[in-house]
């Protein structure tokens, strides 16, 4: 469904289509182009006092072309609204790191990077956070096996023949 | 190393820890007046499994480094490899100190999803277990924040009178921690007789418990010298770093979720949200005091409120959200805590996002602690209150 608001309209006649407003049970959420990120993230924290940026995450679309979903909860203290920006990224590109903008987006982004492999431009320290940095692969995307370990890190580190 | 003149100030990056490799330092150790060192993995005082790597020079903390991830267990994972029910019981193992919270932030995101709703009878109930969860949780941090500290007696206290609310949800439910009390779409259990009575006895017991607490804690000197100005953090600052909960309301936001989006029937209360001022430990320690006392007066007035009529809203026995996506989230006794799941109109969440508050709260540790003292750092952790198993997930 549509999402229409001032705010909105306003955007809309800046970015055209490259910028999708909708709304699902009542959560407002805008469809964003990559190439607006992170301009969009920007103009809602300074201009809409979007000053808390809840959760970073992602969701992953194997069979999709642009495979990931790359998404920003935010929240506004002044205004008591939240709001979620989406966007679509390829599989191997990155997207600007918002660090800058909220910082707490740091050690979020660092776990959607361990999770998925999206790698955030600017980011000051990329790096995995939940996993061992040594481990291979990115367990929350979708051809990553709910069983499947790094066996050889497994067996180099913890001295065990299978962590299962 | 090499530049080790350089970073004597306190405006040394985290980030350059990493990189600093006493051992291949071709000046004598003594020289030096930068010292790194190992907290945790296995501290007393990290609560769990968390490693900080701090960066001293001689008592004062340069920086820190948190190292996480060594109790993660794929919860989110797990989550789309179940179904909607069957991942219920595991998200009481993220916070297993206010697993009732968990499980209602869980419950509530999947009814919204399905756009159901539970019956005001299971609200009720729901509130009553979810505010005594919140005592439970402050009580716990309590008695270890005071134990890091070095105030050995009132972890016995607190965990005496932990018990009687634990002793609620066994009868409640059958399990004490990790109770999984809850149900997309209401509560599987009805109450038990002497469920009312139990919860209005433990309303009269644990008033002038909080009383108590206060006596040991509140004006002795050495808890004062250990507590004021210790950890400071400003509002804005916590704003930035995304930090929620008790330390937030203590650097002066009034914010509560259960007032700023009112989730279940928190709207039919009548419950002040307690502020500080300071933003320093003694001020999360006054704030968590008086959400004790302002859980007591939600629970007295769930208690004599709570209607009759089904426990069970209208849910189909298999769980099959449309297709859509939500974001719904808690004010857990630690902060925000948020599920965003993805349903792609099958058995199974598509994604399922756990916003964990502790997690997000760590972060600002190495703003609280920096220029502070070694032993500020075990103060400053203990007042986060964070649980280990919900920042690994």
């Amino acid at each position: 469904m549509p999402w229409t608001s001032p705010m909105v309209e306003k955007y809309r006649s800046q970015y055209g289509s490259g910028l999708d407003p909708l709304t699902y049970l009542g959560q407002n959420y805008l469809a964003v182009d990559r190439s607006l990120i992170p301009d969009i993230l920007r103009l809602l924290r300074d201009e809409e006092q979007f000053d808390y940026c809840v959760d970073i995450t992602a969701a992953h679309y194997p069979k999709r072309e642009k495979q990931f979903d790359v998404i920003w909860i935010l929240y506004s203290f002044p205004r008591n609204e939240r709001v979620r920006v989406k966007t679509q990224i390829a599989d191997g590109a990155s997207i600007p790191s918002s660090v800058a903008i909220w910082p707490t987006a740091n050690w979020l982004e660092r776990e959607v990077y361990d999770m998925f492999g999206i790698k955030f431009d600017g980011h000051p320290d990329l790096k995995r956070i939940l996993l061992p940095d040594g481990w291979k692969g990115h367990p929350l995307r979708k051809d990553y096996g709910i069983l499947q370990q790094d066996q050889e890190w497994v067996q180099i580190n913890l001295g065990i023949e299978s962590g299962q | 190393m090499s530049d080790r003149k350089n970073d004597s100030t306190t405006d040394v990056s985290v980030h350059s820890l990493a990189n600093l490799d006493l051992e291949t330092h071709e000046k004598p150790y003594l020289d030096s007046n930068e010292l790194v060192i190992n907290m945790g993995p296995q501290h007393p005082a990290t609560h769990g499994v968390l490693r900080v790597i701090l960066k001293l020079d001689g008592e004062k903390v340069l920086g820190t480094e948190c190292i996480i991830g060594y109790l993660h267990r794929g919860v989110e994972k797990i989550g789309e490899n179940r179904t909607y029910a069957m991942f219920n019981p595991y998200v009481d193992r993220m916070d297993y100190c206010a697993a009732v919270s968990n499980g209602l932030g869980y419950c509530e995101a999947v009814e919204k999803l399905m756009n159901v709703e539970a019956p005001p009878r299971a609200q009720y109930i729901r509130v009553i277990l979810t505010e005594l969860q919140r005592i439970a949780s402050h009580q716990l941090w309590l008695g270890t924040h005071a134990l890091d500290i070095g105030a050995m007696t009132p972890l016995f206290y607190t965990f005496r009178d932990r018990e009687e609310i634990l002793k609620i949800f066994e009868r409640y439910c059958g399990a004490r921690l990790t109770t999984h009390a809850f149900r997309i779409g209401g509560c599987q259990y009805e109450t038990y007789a002497g469920f009312e009575k139990d919860v209005k006895n433990f309303l009269t017991f644990f008033a002038p418990k909080v009383d108590e607490y206060e006596a040991l804690l509140t004006t002795n000197r050495i808890w004062l010298e250990r507590t004021k100005n210790v950890g400071v953090i400003s509002g804005a600052d916590c704003i930035a770093l995304g930090v929620t909960g008790p330390v937030l309301r203590a650097s002066g936001v009034k914010w509560d979720l259960r007032k700023a989006q009112p989730y279940a029937n928190y709207s039919k209360f009548d419950f002040e949200i307690p502020i500080g001022t300071n933003g320093d430990t003694y001020d999360r320690y006054l704030v968590r005091m008086a959400e004790m006392r302002q859980s007591l007066r939600i629970v007295e007035q769930a208690v004599n409120g709570i209607p009759e009529g089904p426990i069970m809203g209208k849910v189909p026995k298999v769980i099959k959200p449309p297709v859509g996506e939500i974001y719904h989230s808690i004010e857990a006794p630690k902060g925000e805590l948020g599920y965003f799941i993805v349903s792609d109109g099958s058995t199974q969440p598509y994604r399922l996002r756990v916003r964990p508050p502790s997690f997000v709260n760590l972060q600002a540790l190495d703003l609280m602690v920096r220029g502070a003292l070694v032993a500020d750092v075990v103060a400053v952790i203990g007042t986060i209150d964070i649980v280990l198993g919900e920042v690994d997930r």
